[in-house]
């Protein structure tokens, strides 16, 4: 065990800060000391995806990030993405086409698709399929999940085309 | 009565049987509201961590564990000797038999549990583990089942030294477990003897692990106060864990709570009981304080429940022109090192003996012998029922095998040899009674939907191309029609230690005219919530978005045993539907009197009911609802409750048609499915976007299993697929899309004609995918090679067959 350090961060917009070990992976500071437990831990070892939080832009999995790495960092989890009230699309398509069974890598899936999106508004199949292929999921076989977020992408897409 | 103008909008109001309901647990998944067993916090929670043998075989000479005691946070550390006084050092198994729940005096695995850690936070368990002196003296180590039955073979088991009498009958060497047998040895043995042909393999289907998302985990937390002791935990059967807990630990069963929350998938995975349960539960015990155990992938992968690992000796014979006269099976059945096997009592091989599978054969036995490994225990039902998937891949192997000898289309063997539909209810030769089926529609519709005699001309074409050296790449045709058996029940043949297999259904009907339902199973996915409200739409006429589901406590939910093996559409599904029935008697009863007419002077329509020939005059289901608890009846009891326990007459047995195009690449041994097509034939459709995204989850799990994953041992025993990082799990990459495709023959015995469906992709899928490869390579000579069919395999076989040039 090492001394704690302060570790300052903003999650879901807002600033928190809380004390952990360095050694700490990100994925435990945030479900254990911060109680955002929508990202889950599946592996271990960033094969599964159930971890994907966004970090600084970019989707990362966070059991196998430092908290000491994640120091001054700007944090997106599934709880930032929509609200009950105003869900964001892609939790909108997830459900419509049947895109999750036991939930479990819901937050990651969603929270990796949230970016993907914005790195590339409009993915084919193929660029989907690719760039979610970091993300396990057991129940769904993909299929659903691809076709969730290929209607998300048309929607906001719709939206976007309608403002301008 | 005929349907007034506005049912069928009423009736599509309540989203009852056959809607595409949108499932309601989504809104709490997809915004991380989930409530999984990790993420239960309670106040002064302890966290305990394992200490695990890295040998597969090895004396325990020692375990001194002061270092870890001196770590500041660490607050016991448990072993064998700790347990023993109360007689918890070893729990049973499902399959009769005795696990160690921490090594006493040897280890028979590596990852087995050796002592248990407890801490006051995860990191610092983890330290702990570490400072944990153990003393091994290795043995020799026995990873084969042949070899385990050698006359010198290592002694695995020393606790059953001089035990001659197993739990299912003899035991004929020290690492030989039982000996279990089903039909007629001698009359199919004769008959495949006097055939015009023969085919004979050996087909091995690998171990392999359920790895669902959500590794195994559980807090258990006793209440000193109250006497009360509460697990949460990642439960398939969770009144069955309290039965056990009870039996185990000695607390009265109303003093113990178990719930499973959000179950992040099971597959199988999650219906044994675990070390790690029993050490939380006595350290809550001990420590008085809540303790949570969350295994890791690797411990995951390494220690708890594997599947299959069977090695299937076949024998069939038929006449010239293809019809089967018989079938002999031979299994060796490598259980590990304890027999930790998930099935029914009195099923030691499951519902293996569903081995005929599709066809009408005369005459069948088939044997298994279980046997001892340095391996660890299992031998779960992973997403099919009990040992379904091996049966229906080795008789869907065979056949394929039966049709090279015979020179013959394999399509047209199956056609030839299937049950026929006015043979229904049919006995098969090993002893079951298939409800329904009608196997010939559904083929038919299966070749024609790919154009069969299309893709043999092309497959064809493209050996010839390949002769001709314009192509290295191959087009396999992998062909299934699988017959599932599934709903255990009956409770006179179907028990697990001693309990009957039934299942259960308590509605509570609201004066308001809404209702909440609990029920014995627990949802690792497949959206009861969703589909079981459905069932009761139906059946009560209240709309299913009026009807909460809730399952997993213990303390509210009627007694059931769990979600596995399919048995929760055809069980908990059936008394879901009676319990509806209860309601709709009683409601009846109520609705007669408000109307001031006989009771058979009236007929249900969709939500009301209505007097005969006046239409006009009807009680609503919420009315009634409303007067049951608020109106004076004379005769009736207040309240509108029912609960059903449903023992089912018979198991049902979903089927379908599934074909795999695949193309193979002979150098690297890649493969890419061009396309697959699934039938399936599950009986009354509730859901039909719940079934199709069970279909698609089946299959890719199917897809890994026949392309890939695999728990494999080196001759130490060690685990050399460990971590995801070997083992394989597809992703969206590797995964095809699939065209699901559907016939319609209800159960005759299910109150509502269901016959369940989430594991059928599974035991269709994986012949499916495994006879695409295979047939790849019949022009070239192969008849059997042995799955995982990973590229390297692939490649090998391609070499073996002097592809390679």
């Amino acid at each position: 065990m090492s001394d704690k350090m302060h570790l300052k961060l903003t999650v879901n917009g807002e600033a928190v800060e809380t004390l952990a070990e360095p050694r700490e992976l990100l994925i435990h500071v945030l479900r254990e000391r911060l109680g955002i437990t929508g990202p889950h831990i599946g592996c271990e070892t960033s094969h599964c995806g159930a971890c994907t939080v966004d970090m600084d832009g970019k989707s990362v999995k966070a059991c196998t990030v430092f908290a000491a790495q994640a120091q001054g960092a700007e944090i997106t989890t599934i709880e930032g993405i929509g609200t009950p009230d105003s869900l964001h699309v892609l939790q909108e398509m997830f459900r419509e086409h049947h895109g999750l069974q036991c939930g479990f890598c819901t937050p990651g899936m969603i929270t990796r698709a949230w970016r993907l999106l914005q790195e590339n508004p409009s993915p084919t199949e193929e660029e989907v399929r690719f760039g979610m292929a970091g993300n396990l999921c057991r129940c769904t076989g993909y299929q659903n999940i691809v076709k969730a977020v290929l209607a998300a992408a048309h929607e906001l897409n719709s939206v976007k085309e309608a403002a301008e | 009565m005929k349907d007034l103008p506005d049912s069928a909008e009423r009736r599509a109001n309540l989203k009852g049987l056959g809607c595409a309901r949108k499932r309601v647990e989504d809104a709490r998944f997809t915004q991380g509201k989930g409530n999984y067993v990790d993420d239960i916090k309670l106040p002064g929670m302890l966290f305990g961590d394992f200490v695990r043998s890295p040998y597969a075989h090895a004396r325990v000479k020692s375990i001194d564990a002061s270092a870890a005691l001196a770590l500041p946070g660490v607050v016991a550390v448990l072993t064998a000797k700790d347990l023993e006084p109360l007689g918890l050092h070893w729990m049973p198994t499902l399959a009769g038999d005795k696990q160690m729940v921490l090594a006493d005096g040897k280890v028979l695995f590596q990852g087995q549990e050796v002592a248990f850690v407890v801490a006051t936070d995860r990191y610092i368990a983890a330290d702990a583990v570490e400072l944990v002196e153990v003393d091994y003296e290795d043995l020799p180590v026995v990873v084969d089942p042949f070899k385990a039955q050698e006359p010198d073979a290592p002694v695995l088991r020393e606790d059953l030294a001089g035990v001659t009498e197993g739990a299912h009958g003899p035991r004929r060497h020290h690492n030989h477990i039982f000996t279990w047998e089903q039909g007629d040895a001698e009359g199919a043995t004769a008959a495949i003897d006097g055939s015009e042909v023969i085919a004979e393999e050996t087909i091995y289907y690998h171990r392999t692990h359920p790895c669902p998302l959500e590794t195994c985990g559980c807090v258990a937390s006793m209440d000193k106060v109250n006497g009360k002791l509460t697990v949460w935990g990642t439960f398939q059967a969770p009144h069955v864990v309290r039965t056990v807990a009870s039996l185990l630990s000695g607390i009265d069963e109303h003093n113990i709570r178990v719930v499973s929350p959000d179950i992040g998938g099971g597959f199988g995975n999650k219906v044994g009981v675990y070390p790690g349960y029993v050490c939380s539960i006595v350290a809550t015990i001990v420590t008085g304080k809540p303790v949570k155990w969350v295994e890791d992938r690797m411990e995951n992968l390494m220690a708890t429940a594997f599947a299959r690992d069977y090695w299937m000796k076949g024998r069939i014979g038929a006449t010239r022109d293809g019809r089967i006269t018989g079938l002999h099976a031979h299994v060796t059945a490598d259980h590990g090192a304890f027999d930790a096997c998930a099935d029914p009592t009195k099923f030691p091989a499951g519902f293996f003996h569903i081995c005929t599978g599709s066809y009408d054969i005369p005459v069948a036995y088939c044997a298994v012998d279980g046997v001892y490994t340095n391996k660890a225990p299992g031998g779960v039902a992973y997403r099919c029922s009990f040992r379904v998937t091996e049966a229906a891949y080795f008789i869907e192997r065979m056949i394929e095998i039966l049709a090279i000898r015979l020179g013959m289309d394999a399509a047209e063997l199956r056609r030839i040899n299937f049950i026929r539909k006015d043979q229904f209810p049919y006995i098969s030769a090993l002893g079951w009674e298939y409800d329904s089926g009608d196997y010939h529609t559904a083929w038919d519709k299966a070749l024609k939907a790919v154009d069969y005699e299309g893709l043999r001309r092309e497959q064809a074409e493209r050996v010839e191309a390949f002769r001709r050296g314009e192509t290295r790449k191959l087009l396999g045709i992998g062909l299934t029609h699988f017959t599932e058996i599934v709903g255990a029940g009956p409770v006179k043949n179907c028990d697990i230690l001693g309990m009957g297999m039934f299942d259960s259904c308590e509605i509570r009907i609201h004066p308001t005219g809404s209702a909440i339902a609990r029920l014995g199973t627990i949802s690792q996915g497949q959206g009861h919530a969703t589909t079981f409200a459905q069932i009761l739409a139906s059946e009560t006429g209240i709309p299913a978005d009026k009807i909460t589901i809730e399952e997993g406590d213990t303390d509210t939910a009627p007694y059931g045993l769990g979600t596995y093996g399919s048995r929760s559409t055809p069980v908990a599904g059936a008394a879901t539907a009676m319990a509806g029935r209860k309601i709709r008697a009683k409601a009846q009863m109520i609705a007669a009197y408000l109307l001031e007419v006989h009771d058979d002077d009236l007929e249900w329509d969709v939500d009301r009911f209505a007097v005969k020939g006046a239409p006009e005059r009807f009680k609503t289901m919420a009315e009634i609802a409303y007067a049951a608890y608020n109106q004076a009846i004379p005769g009736l009891e207040p309240g509108l409750e029912a609960v059903s326990y449903y023992d089912p007459p018979n198991m049902t047995y979903p089927f379908g048609a599934y074909i795999c195009v695949m193309e193979i690449d002979v150098d690297t041994g890649e493969w890419q499915v061009r396309q697959f097509y699934a039938l399936d034939d599950c009986g009354t459709r509730i859901n039909p976007m719940i079934i199709e995204g069970q279909v698609h989850g089946g299959l890719t799990e199917a897809l890994a299993i026949a392309m890939g994953q695999e728990i494999a041992y080196d001759d130490m025993g060690n685990v050399r697929t460990g971590t995801l990082m070997d083992f394989f799990l597809p992703t969206a990459w590797e995964t095809p899309n699939y065209q699901t495709d559907w016939t319609e023959t209800p159960s005759p015995h299910h109150p509502i004609g269901a016959k369940g469906v989430g594991e059928s992709p599974n035991v269709g899928g994986v012949p499916a995918f495994s006879n695409a490869v295979h047939d790849a390579f019949r022009a070239f000579g192969l008849t059997q090679t042995h799955m995982p069919h990973d590229h390297w395999r692939i490649w090998r076989t391609a070499r073996d067959l002097g592809l390679h040039g």
